[in-house]
């Protein structure tokens, strides 16, 4: 278990092996990464990533705890980066292990959209033209619909 | 003495990161009044609430949230993690 909220870039091939290596209590080990994506006119010089210290680690440590409630998880990794970012820099990953193929993915997609919502980071992206915060998207706040408990 | 902090673009309105204050409100939104009544831009960061959300002592909360004991208090906009 672990979460871990940092400045400095992660190897995500290194982080993965890391994960499953040794893994004989688990068969399935699902790993997300989220990149930096250019605009669509490609003009994205870089983008700045600000937390609130303390509540991040917190909310994070939250939503594995709820994610370690609904599924079989054996492990679970959490990073998330701050501060400044180019396009093709790697943002954030989770990995999820379980015995279950199926609890491994669900639990992955209910952490991204967990930390995508809940997880207190805002974006801003720079361009020649200026600077813009990040819009939340109505579509984030309704993913979270779905792992509603009825 | 309760300490406020401002993230994104709220930081950015009101100008400052964070401070602290000295207030008999109630709640989070008798605070909200209390500072839109201070300055013009603080008016202007708390003008739609719709626009934020808040969190008391690192926990996501509503706007009718109770400051009893409470030593902590963040506007910010909806987050955009991931």
């Amino acid at each position: 278990m672990a979460v871990r909220v940092q400045h400095e870039p992660f190897d995500f091939g290194a982080e993965a092996n890391a994960f499953a290596a040794g893994r004989s209590d688990a068969g399935a080990v699902v790993t997300f990464t989220g990149i930096v994506r250019d605009l669509a006119r490609g003009d994205l010089d870089r983008m700045e990533i600000e937390h609130y210290p303390g509540m991040t680690e917190r909310a994070l440590g939250g939503i594995e705890a709820e994610a370690r409630a609904r599924w079989d998880l054996r492990d679970c990794l959490i990073i998330h980066r701050f501060g400044t970012m180019v396009p093709g820099d790697m943002i954030m990953m989770v990995a999820t292990a379980s015995p279950h193929r199926a609890d491994a993915f669900q639990a992955a997609e209910f952490l991204m959209d967990y930390l995508k919502s809940r997880a207190p980071f805002w974006k801003k992206e720079y361009t020649r033209d200026g600077a813009l915060w990040v819009d939340s998207k109505d579509a984030d706040e309704a993913a979270l619909g779905r792992w509603a408990k009825g | 003495m309760i300490e406020i902090l401002y993230f994104a673009w709220v930081r950015e309105r009101i100008g400052l990161p964070k401070e602290r204050l000295e207030t008999s409100a109630a709640t989070v939104a008798d605070l909200v009044e209390e500072l839109k009544a201070r300055e013009e831009r603080y008016a202007a960061a708390f003008a739609d609430l719709t626009a934020l959300r808040v969190a008391v002592d690192q926990e996501l909360t509503e706007f009718d949230a109770p400051l009893d004991g409470v030593r902590e208090v963040a506007f910010f906009p909806p987050m955009t993690g991931g």
